[in-house]
């Protein structure tokens, strides 16, 4: 196995050939977009939150194959969770997840799930405030 | 044309860093730098290190003159008239910005218009942006066609328009298209514009004279052509430099300072504020010197042959796209994107072979929109460039359609 092969795992490919949780919600709760100007990655994010738990959540966008398998992984560990964990939710956990070496050039693709993930929960927290 | 052959075997044995194994295919980012310029930048590190114009002892002496040695080798680089007419910058960005600020806020007025290309560098449009936003004046940018060639009929119409101010790149660094700078200037000169080339990706890679061009503002970086980072060349009319104000105020741009005001000193000094990038100029001085020694004309041959290869090649791999001109009216440069694998993760996959790319929107995003794409990978060329590296290419781009089928 090439030093590539481990780099795209092959989950990584998978998820980025066949993202999971993909498209939008109709009226959703959080819905949030973040692109990476640098690249061109884009990713958003759609949340359907019952009682402060994340009852489904879609994500949709283009980029790069780590920008998306990293949305796609994100989803799927978001389904079910609280809405006060997902915040919890740092950047060693979704680097973890990808499981391979992510150099500082590819970082941010890496994370944009992340801040989608970030900026729209905190967001909805502050629409509850008001 | 040169008689001499081209011999990158012995050009590449300048280049320690292409020791290191990596094919380098991103000169147009930045490009490598030979012993001749790193060896002279060090000279003046180790033997005569001290401030430029101040000091009266020896190495001073030494450092100022060959500080202002360079500007006599740019001169006759680009056939200037004057080294009045060689302002020292840190590169391209600051040239073109010295321009806007200088002679921009007082000559551009409200409803003024300025005409730019959508094949232009962010370095060529962001400062008119501000000053237009200031000034109330209007940008318009000619398009491109689907070879990726600016539409001269739509420069001629802009034309009439009557513009204040036409910029333009003479080589674009997204596409690599050459365009009919000449021609382009002549028109916008009759048509009463002043005219600021972008010649950051024509000077390192193909002759250039400014007066046979007749633009009257001409701006490029070192750092692109073997010189270090950190030193670049604005180029102006001598009338239009001595009418514009000064860009930065400080040390060594002033004849005598009084607390009721100041004068200036002469060009091209005035535009050279506080204590220069001296190691850097010289350095440049270096890079000017080795490629005149090269010839300007068999550096555009080199690269013409190693384009015309890897056009070649990469034409050759399915689900490739080529954006703009053949070989013949383009600078080293190939922008290209493979179907279904975003230019950034071949680029990671490029790297693994020690193959460097660019990836990304190449300081064009107005151009990426206009071609609908997000990003595109580049390769681009240069005087140490060899076929070997575009199979290497090849072979990265091969692998990443293998790992992403």
């Amino acid at each position: 196995m090439s030093a590539d092969d481990q780099f795209y795992r092959e989950y990584i490919l998978d998820h980025y050939k066949n993202p999971r949780n993909y498209g939008r919600l109709e009226h959703p709760e959080i819905s949030h977009e973040e692109d990476n100007p640098l690249c061109g990655d884009v990713v958003g994010m759609d949340f359907r939150v019952k009682d402060g738990v994340i009852d489904d959540v879609r994500f949709h966008g283009r980029g790069c194959a780590i920008s998306q398998a990293s949305a796609s992984l994100l989803t799927e560990r978001l389904k079910g969770m609280s809405l006060e964990d997902a915040k919890k939710i740092n950047k060693d956990d979704v680097l973890g997840e990808l499981g391979i070496e992510i150099s500082p050039a590819r970082i941010k693709c890496a994370l944009l799930s992340l801040k989608v993930l970030k900026v729209g929960a905190y967001g909805l927290a502050d629409d509850d405030e008001e | 044309m040169s008689t001499l052959t081209f011999d990158v075997a012995a050009i590449r044995k300048d280049f320690p860093i292409l020791e290191t194994g990596i094919a380098y295919l991103d000169s147009a980012n930045t490009s490598q730098r030979p012993r001749q310029v790193t060896g002279a930048m060090m000279e003046y590190f180790e033997k005569f290190n001290s401030n430029i114009h101040r000091a009266a002892y020896r190495i001073a002496e030494e450092a100022t003159v060959r500080y202002e040695a360079t500007r006599e080798k740019v001169r006759a680089f680009i056939n200037a008239a004057s080294t009045k007419e060689i302002v020292y910058t840190r590169g391209t960005t600051e040239a073109i910005n010295l321009v806007a600020y200088g002679w921009g806020r007082k000559n551009i007025r409200s409803g003024d218009l300025i005409i730019l290309t959508i094949l232009d560098h962010h370095s060529n449009i962001v400062p008119w942006q501000i000053l237009a936003a200031e000034k109330g004046a209007h940008i318009e940018y000619v398009d491109i066609d689907e070879k990726g060639e600016l539409r001269q009929d739509q420069f001629a119409e802009l034309l009439k328009r009557g513009p204040k101010l036409v910029a333009f790149n003479l080589v674009s660094n997204a596409m690599g298209t050459i365009n009919p700078a000449r021609e382009m200037v002549a028109a916008a000169k009759r048509a009463g514009a002043t005219v600021l080339v972008d010649g950051a990706q024509s000077t390192p890679h193909q002759p250039v004279d400014v007066r046979a061009l007749g633009c009257d503002f001409y701006a490029f970086s070192g750092h692109k052509m073997l010189g270090p980072t950190g030193a670049g060349i604005l180029y102006g009319r001598r009338e239009l430099l001595e009418a514009m104000d000064p860009f930065q105020a400080g040390g060594d741009m002033i004849k005598t300072v009084r607390i009721e005001g100041t004068t200036y000193h002469d060009l091209p000094w005035k535009f050279e504020a506080g204590t220069q990038a001296i190691a850097e100029v010289i350095g440049l001085g270096a890079a000017v010197d080795y490629l005149s020694g090269l010839g300007m004309d068999a550096v555009r041959a080199h690269e013409l042959e190693i384009t015309d290869y890897a056009y070649e090649a990469l034409s050759d791999i399915d689900g490739l796209k080529l954006y703009g001109p053949p070989p013949s009216r383009r600078a080293g440069v190939i922008s290209f994107s493979l179907e279904g694998i975003h230019p950034h993760d071949l680029a990671t996959i490029a790297d693994r072979d020690q193959v460097c790319l660019r990836a990304g929107h190449h300081c064009a995003m107005p151009l990426m929109t206009r071609l609908n794409v997000a990003a595109t990978a580049r390769a681009s060329f240069y005087v140490y460039t060899q076929k070997d590296e575009i199979d290497r290419l090849v072979s990265s781009i091969r692998e990443a359609q293998r790992i992403f089928a």
